[in-house]
């Protein structure tokens, strides 16, 4: 699946295209198969989103899981910091992501 | 310390007054990110793998109290409670939101810092020698030049479009402890036979994907006339550096290219000509910044015994302290560098206490090292052990100074958008398996440096043993190097061969020190037994 991704301008939060506005959690990724150019386009236009791009990414029976350890690292927050993390309360978070 | 003038103040407060207008026009749309981008990395602000991320300038290393807690208090209030002291002896904050960074930036503005030029193709923060105005073995306290240094090149017009960015090291004494020949600029403060002071300029070094060590461009160089040196030197660079390929515009790639002789040959005729124009500062100048370093008010006639009857005090005191040129005072560097840690890492609550610490014990001053550690520089022996235990009790005590245990770790896949594989986890994986104190010791001083790519912010190419990681088909992998040295016998490391997975790096690492252990004569260090018996003994043990 082909998801997109970018920063929120104002606080630089990894987000996420989730069908009708951007997510915090990858999870929440939408396949865009086609039309991710004028999303983005889109997007852009309204100054609140900046760095946005599309990545390669699998639906898995526990989430959506980018395809490059970047963009999941990206996706989860810091392997060496789990507190600060997208799942601060789950010590093996840090699993999917290697 | 140097205390700002009114220009330094007004330079500074006009720039947080500026940033904060481009910033608010960004938010509201009136410029777009392409025309943004520029603006914010002038002043330090990249956006990183998970955020924003300021990257704040400490001028040769050197912090007041007051400006280190700040540190801390920013920590706090801007970002998530920590803080992370770079290679670059400034330090990181990786959590930052645009919207808040202009008070950030007044915030620094108000203890006399900033986070200008720490980003683009200009001349950054110059480094020093982390002992300047302590180390017994100094020659020249190199704090002065190196503030003329950033006052000459902060906003320097002619040098803000540099084709690569630019780095400077100076330090004083004959051990170098800035790993000054791996420069784009490294500066020796030193002496001829007649006395008199010089400044050598080894010129054209670096890291990065093209390792180089500098050659001696300028032998000496009168100190009076260090900034026309300095712009020759700049202006050969800014006139025939390579503009087209990012990875061939470095200096060294252009002193390689046509030679360390022809270099010297044009610098030596633009120095000729710069010299006609009067564009050294005044030596009255240099005089007034000297007097910010004057020798603060050390007690005379003081003892140097140490009741050293606590065992882990006195294993501390001999790992982690030097020499000073005062009797009766020593050098103390707090490793941050704990078993299984971050490296460089430090908590809102440590700087904090690493500040007060200062202001108690060490006349108000600290110094950040690139090795990522910091200094109390002026510490009166009959203090180390009361110091010592509130460091202990604040994990900070850890008493590994220049042991495998004290590795060099740039943040990595973890946290750097250009990275190509995570440095932290192997650093915590080394230091775990390296974790008994006696078994560092046994190996002595071995310098063991990681990066997560080829940019080599982690000195990987310097280190005794450095770990570069790849990105092999999407798989992180490690090659592991030998013999690399930053130190006044700078050498580059040497590939061993095949890469590693993150376990097998550690398991080769410590095959390494297997060998070393073996082979070693008596007095050598693992970087001299290399030297002396080549790379075969370790491929053998490594991968045979």
């Amino acid at each position: 699946m082909k998801i997109i991704t970018g920063n929120e301008l104002r606080t630089g939060d990894v987000i996420w295209w989730a069908g009708e506005g951007w997510s915090r959690h990858v999870n929440d990724a939408v396949d865009v198969p086609e039309g991710a150019e004028a999303i983005i386009a889109r997007e852009n236009a309204k100054q609140i989103v900046t760095d946005t791009h599309v990545i390669d990414a699998t639906q898995t029976p526990e989430g959506v899981r980018p395809a490059h350890i970047k963009d999941r690292i990206r996706a989860l927050g810091p392997t060496v910091r789990l507190d600060l993390s997208l799942k601060p309360a789950d010590p093996t978070a840090g699993n999917w992501v290697i | 310390m140097y205390q700002y003038d009114s220009y330094d103040q007004q330079m500074v407060d006009t720039r947080v007054a500026e940033f904060r207008d481009q910033v608010s026009r960004r938010l509201a749309g009136e410029i777009t990110e392409d025309q943004f981008k520029p603006l914010r990395l002038k002043n330090g602000l990249y956006l990183q793998l998970h955020a924003y991320m300021l990257r704040v300038a400490i001028p040769y290393g050197t912090l007041s109290s007051a400006q280190m807690r700040m540190l801390g208090d920013i920590a706090d209030k801007y970002d998530r409670g920590y803080g992370h002291f770079t290679t670059r002896q400034n330090i990181q904050y990786n959590w930052i939101k645009l919207e808040q960074a202009p008070d950030l930036l007044a915030d620094l503005a108000s203890v006399e810092m900033h986070a200008i030029q720490t980003s683009g193709n200009c001349i950054r923060n110059t480094t020093a020698d982390q002992f300047a105005g302590a180390a017994a073995d100094e020659l020249v306290d190199p704090r002065p030049y190196a503030e003329l240094l950033r006052q000459w090149s902060t906003f320097h017009p002619e040098f803000d479009y540099l084709p690569r960015k630019f780095k400077i090291a100076i330090i004083g004494s004959d051990t170098d402890r800035a790993a000054m020949k791996l420069h784009d600029i490294g500066i020796q403060l030193v002496q001829n036979d007649a006395g008199e002071i010089g400044c050598r300029f080894y010129v054209g070094g670096g890291m990065g994907r093209t390792p180089m060590i500098a050659p001696v461009i300028g032998d000496f160089v009168p100190p009076l006339q260090m900034i026309s040196y300095l712009e020759a030197c700049l202006r050969v660079y800014n006139r025939y550096g390579r503009r087209d390929n990012k990875y061939k515009a470095r200096i060294k790639i252009l002193v390689h290219e046509i030679g360390a002789d022809e270099y010297r040959r044009q610098v030596e005729e633009e120095f000729a000509h710069i010299l006609t124009l009067g564009l050294e500062p005044p030596p009255a100048e240099l005089e007034r910044i000297k007097g910010f370093f004057e020798q603060p008010g050390f007690e005379a006639g003081l003892s140097d015994d140490l009741d050293l009857s606590d065992p882990d005090f006195a294993l501390w005191v001999d790992q982690n302290t030097h020499a000073h040129k005062q009797p009766g005072y020593a050098i103390v560097t707090i490793s941050l560098k704990p078993v299984g840690g971050i490296p460089g890492d430090a908590t809102a609550d440590q700087i904090r206490l690493m500040a007060d610490l200062a202001k108690e014990l060490s006349f108000d001053e600290l110094r950040v090292t690139h090795a990522q550690n910091i200094v109390l520089p002026h510490v009166r022996k009959a203090d180390l052990y009361a110091l010592w235990q509130k460091l202990d009790a604040a994990g900070l005590a850890d008493a590994n100074l220049d042991l495998i245990g004290d590795i060099i770790a740039c943040p990595g896949l973890d946290y750097c958008s250009l990275a190509n594989a995570r440095s932290i986890p192997v650093a915590q994986k080394i230091s775990e398996r390296f974790a008994d104190l006696g078994r560092q010791r046994e190996l002595g001083e071995l310098k063991l440096k990681i990066s997560g790519c080829i940019n080599a912010c982690g000195h990987h190419h310097a280190g005794h043993i450095g770990i570069l990681g790849v990105d092999r088909k999407g798989t992180e992998n490690y090659q592991l190097l030998l013999g690399g040295s930053e130190a006044a016998d700078t050498s580059l490391g040497t590939i061993t061969g095949p890469g590693f997975s993150e376990d097998g790096i550690v398991d080769a690492v410590e095959k390494a020190t297997n060998v070393y252990l073996a082979q070693r004569s008596d007095g050598e260090r693992f970087l001299d037994t290399y030297r002396r018996i080549g790379m075969a003994p370790f491929k053998e043990a490594i991968y045979g």
